[in-house]
């Protein structure tokens, strides 16, 4: 009696999946309606929640074909990257930095190579700063670059072969460098040895970096994207936090791209095209600052909010480092100057 | 372990038994074993070789590679150790003694499959980063666990927990208890009925759950990125060399080393494997 | 397995209710002692992690903590996880049955080779389980231009997530069921053969019940792992967020958003689950503990 028991719950088993498989199949054919896919980088899941929502219904209010929604995937910008190399639907990218979306562009036909200048302001509608977070009060007493090859000062960075942001902490400091030293080739790789030997932990992505310096408690210094060191503040308190403003500092500029192959094979063209020209529009700009990041336009922000951005002496990575198609192999490559001038073992 | 006859030395690869369904429970394995592991496999291997043999040597050889295979392999082995020990003594606890809670803690020892890595992997980290529970305790002591090689072995030794004690509890509780008593009759110490009576047996379950928990442990992931640091050479496991090398779109290099650590791993358990079986047949035991 | 065993130990039929002689003993000290170190290592290693995930997931309250999991993205994300162990479940479960008869009752040459093979995803990392399939499927992978003209999408959807989990899930029964049926071995089935039943009825009426309980036991492991599996299924998922997030990855996704409360709600489900599942075990066995102690007295 009991011993037919188990068989029935397995032949039970059996005709369940059966019915899974075959409601899955007719599920699969079911498209939905007309809904977005924005495959972003690691810190900006704050920013386009609240972008998102004010495009949804800014659209609806005016087309009769509506949208849906507008579906998010973050990650480390690279793996963002790989993911829609490899075939994940996105209709629209915002990465951290240009290098990925030229990987796009090169690896597939799927984005024509000129797509930067298809949009305003190097098709960035916001930019953002590396700056220093540290502990409240300043105890090791850090104000700039030179600060951080001290003996003893601990640096937080995420891994620049992983993380957008840290490529930007890197070449940040190697600007630094090379106006320090005089674009002495030596000195500057010296400076980079030595401040990469301070740094106990690599993360591999932005967020997982701000963890382990705000909630962790690991230490002196965190190379920040400035966003996330004012949302650091936000969240975990002003008053464990302070932003420190370096001499010197890299402007960075996260792009936006519509994924054509992916628009035209599924008709979201018009929709995608729209919600990448709103990011530049004033209400957009508005919540950009609010958000953290420097808008474009300033003009159309709360002041109080573009008051909070610090006036910082920026150099672009096309001055100094020639862009990214020649920074990306040259410094995080295999084999580039990352490699080369990580010491392991110290 | 099996009642066919073992004078039946045919010239086939398989004994002939009377137990009919071999066919077909091999073919079924075979097959999906194939589908769902082997080809896909067999895909990596292919992308690894489009390498070509001087990137593949060049990678393989290069201290990066060779100290995040150690520290994977390492650790994975010392955690393994650890919970043969420990999950010995715990089935030994679970099967043999009475005491308060026991049943809730038997359920409570499969917690490490239960809980995805990666919230192993954070709440390990608040445990023991400098300013967490065991971290702080430990920090005045000048003893860091959180962001080092320890720390990856604290997540190894937490995701392989289960597998010893789970192979071992049944065995132990299956043992009749006459031989022990006829042991302890005839006048052997306890250690000694331990030893002779209680270890045999109780070895090669402990071995299968020896190579589950290594196995387990050497390409886990989830856990260890939070807690280990990932330090080129100092506190990066191979299965994170494995992420970069994909992040920078180089495929065949993820390739490369994934087969490493495939090769590598199928070795050390096809080795104990083998050992196990042959502990099997020498003890003469089930 | 253990399930029978443990269920049998607890209700010693056909011995003396005191069994636990002097002989089979060890000191009182010795006792104490060696409970004290297996908690002691048990309290280290699960209660202090589980207590970090209830405590965090309740430390603003019960009202944050159904916040957080009757959020959409959250309840799609549990859906997700339940569709992917609905699917995997069963499959693993023909599977590993087929592949531990085949290799318990039968001897053949090679049969280490195709244990450590069936062991073989047990240590390949996830990272690789999840690239494996982006080599195969994805749109630069070897089946990828085809999979495209078929209009086929695999990888970053809900075929790509099953076969992640599949892999990673591959040996957990059969794993079970291995040394459970060798150490049974096959004087049952041979006697029922040769009393004149079918194969096929042999195997439901004589194996299936003996190894029902190591099944069992198999199904909930590969069950928690199918549910909990993190590294394989981030690396094919494409993270969409309510759409192809399973509850692993959405639990990460909350914490980088800095909702921890969230996140370790939904995690506390999943170790929630991991309990009512070995309670639902240990039940069954309490239920059906006769049964048990008649299947092991063969």
């Amino acid at each position: 009696m009991h011993q037919l028991a188990g068989n029935k719950v397995i032949a039970k088993l059996f005709t369940g999946a059966a019915f899974l498989l075959c409601f899955l199949v007719i599920a699969g054919g079911v498209r939905a309606q007309t809904e977005l896919l924005n495959v972003s980088y690691d810190p900006t899941r704050e920013l386009y929640r609240e972008l998102n929502a004010a495009f949804i219904a800014e659209w609806n209010a005016a087309n009769p074909k509506k949208i849906s929604g507008i579906r998010q995937s973050h990650g480390g910008s690279g793996s963002q990257a790989r993911a829609v190399i490899d075939g994940l639907n996105a209709d629209v990218v915002t990465l951290a930095l240009a290098g990925d979306i030229d990987a796009i562009a090169q690896r597939t036909t799927k984005l024509p190579k000129d797509w930067q200048t298809r949009l305003p302001h190097n098709a960035s509608p916001y930019t953002s700063t590396i700056v220093f977070l540290v502990r409240k009060g300043n105890p090791k007493g850090v104000k700039d670059w030179s600060d951080l090859v001290k003996p003893g000062i601990e640096v937080i960075t995420p891994n620049p072969k992983t993380s957008g942001g840290a490529r930007w902490n890197y070449l940040a400091a190697w600007a630094y460098a090379e106006k320090a030293f005089n674009k002495d080739e030596a000195k500057v790789r010296d400076y980079i040895s030595k401040l990469l030997s301070n740094v106990p932990v690599l993360d591999t992505a932005a967020r997982g970096a701000t963890t382990t310096f705000t909630q962790r408690g690991i230490g002196d210094v965190f190379l920040s994207w400035e966003n996330e060191a004012f949302l650091a503040l936000a969240e975990f308190g002003a008053d464990k936090f302070e932003i420190i403003v370096p001499s010197i500092s890299i402007l960075a500029e996260p792009p936006v791209a519509v994924v054509d192959g992916n628009v035209d094979a599924k008709g979201t063209r018009a929709e995608a095209e729209a919600y990448l020209r709103f990011l530049y529009t004033p209400r957009a700009q508005a919540i950009i600052a609010k958000n953290h990041y420097r808008p474009r336009e300033p003009q159309h922000a709360d002041p109080k909010d573009v008051a909070k951005f610090p006036k910082a002496t920026l150099v672009t990575i096309d001055e100094v480092f020639g862009g990214w198609a020649k920074a990306q192999p040259t410094h995080f490559g295999d084999g580039g100057t990352f490699d080369q001038l990580y010491k392991p073992g110290r | 372990m099996s009642i066919a006859s073992p004078a039946n030395h045919g010239s086939a690869w398989r004994e002939r038994s009377i137990v009919p369904g071999f066919g077909i429970s091999f073919g079924i394995i075979v097959t999906a074993l194939s589908l769902i592991v082997l080809i896909p496999l067999a895909a990596l291997v292919l992308k690894a070789a489009s390498a070509g043999p001087a990137d593949i040597w060049a990678l393989a050889s290069s201290p990066r590679v060779l100290g995040a295979l150690r520290l994977s392999f390492g650790a994975a082995l010392l955690a393994a150790f650890v919970n043969l020990v420990f999950g010995v003594l715990i089935a030994w606890v679970l099967v043999r003694y009475e005491f308060p809670g026991k049943r809730f803690i038997d359920a409570a020892v499969d917690l490490p499959f239960a809980l995805p890595t990666a919230v192993a992997g954070i709440a390990l980290a608040a445990i023991y980063a400098p300013n967490g529970w065991i971290g702080s305790l430990l920090a005045p002591l000048g003893i860091k666990i959180g962001y080092t090689p320890a720390g990856v072995l604290m997540a190894l030794i937490f995701i392989g927990l289960p597998f010893v004690v789970r192979t071992v509890q049944p065995v132990l509780a299956e043992m009749e208890a006459e031989l022990e008593e006829a042991a302890a009759l005839l006048g052997a110490s306890r250690w000694r009925t331990v030893w002779s009576v209680i270890v045999p047996p109780v070895l090669p379950a402990a071995m299968t759950g020896f190579v589950l928990a290594f196995a387990r442990a050497v390409g886990e992931y989830g856990s260890v990125i939070f807690i280990a640091g990932n330090v080129p050479m100092v506190s990066e496991i191979a299965p994170l060399l494995i992420v970069i090398r994909l992040e920078q779109f180089d495929y065949a290099g993820a390739a490369v080393i994934g087969v490493l650590m495939l090769v590598l791993s199928f070795i050390i358990i096809l080795a104990l494997n083998l050992f196990q079986g042959a502990l099997r047949r020498r003890l003469g035991h089930v | 397995m253990s399930d029978a065993s443990l269920a049998a130990d607890a209700l010693p039929v056909g011995r003396p209710t005191g069994h636990r002689t002097v002989a089979r003993g060890e000191s009182a000290v010795v006792r104490v002692v060696l409970i004290g170190v297996g908690l002691g290592f048990l309290a280290l290693f699960l209660a202090l992690p589980l207590a970090i995930v209830f405590l965090e997931a309740f430390a603003r309250g019960w009202g944050a903590y159904r916040a957080g999991i009757a959020d959409p993205d959250s309840l799609s994300a549990i859906q997700l996880t339940l569709l992917v162990a609905a699917i995997t479940i069963p499959i693993n479960v023909v599977v590993g049955i087929a592949g531990a008869w085949a290799v318990a009752k039968h001897e053949f040459r090679g049969k280490s080779v195709l244990v450590s093979l069936i062991d073989l995803p047990f240590s390949v990392s996830p990272v690789i389980a999840g690239l494996v399939y982006v080599l195969l499927f994805g749109a630069q992978g070897y089946l990828g231009p085809f999979l495209k003209s078929q209009g086929l999408q695999i990888i970053f959807a809900l075929p790509g997530i099953v076969l992640a989990t599949l892999f990673v899930t591959f040996p957990f029964i059969a794993r079970e069921l291995i040394p459970h049926m060798q150490a049974l071995g096959n004087a049952d089935e041979e006697a029922a053969l040769t009393l004149g039943a079918s194969p096929w009825r042999t195997f439901l009426m004589v194996t299936l019940p003996n190894i029902k309980w190591s099944l069992l036991y198999g199904v909930l492991l590969c069950n928690a792992r199918a549910m909990g599996e993190f590294g394989a299924v981030a690396v094919v998922s494409g993270k969409i967020r309510g759409l192809t997030t399973t509850m692993p990855l959405h639990v990460e996704i909350l914490y980088n958003e800095y909702m921890s409360v969230a996140a370790f709600a939904v995690a506390s489900l999943l170790a929630l689950l991991a309990l009512v599942t070995l309670a639902a075990k240990t039940f069954l066995e309490w239920r059906y503990a006769d049964e048990i102690v008649a299947t092991r007295r063969h």
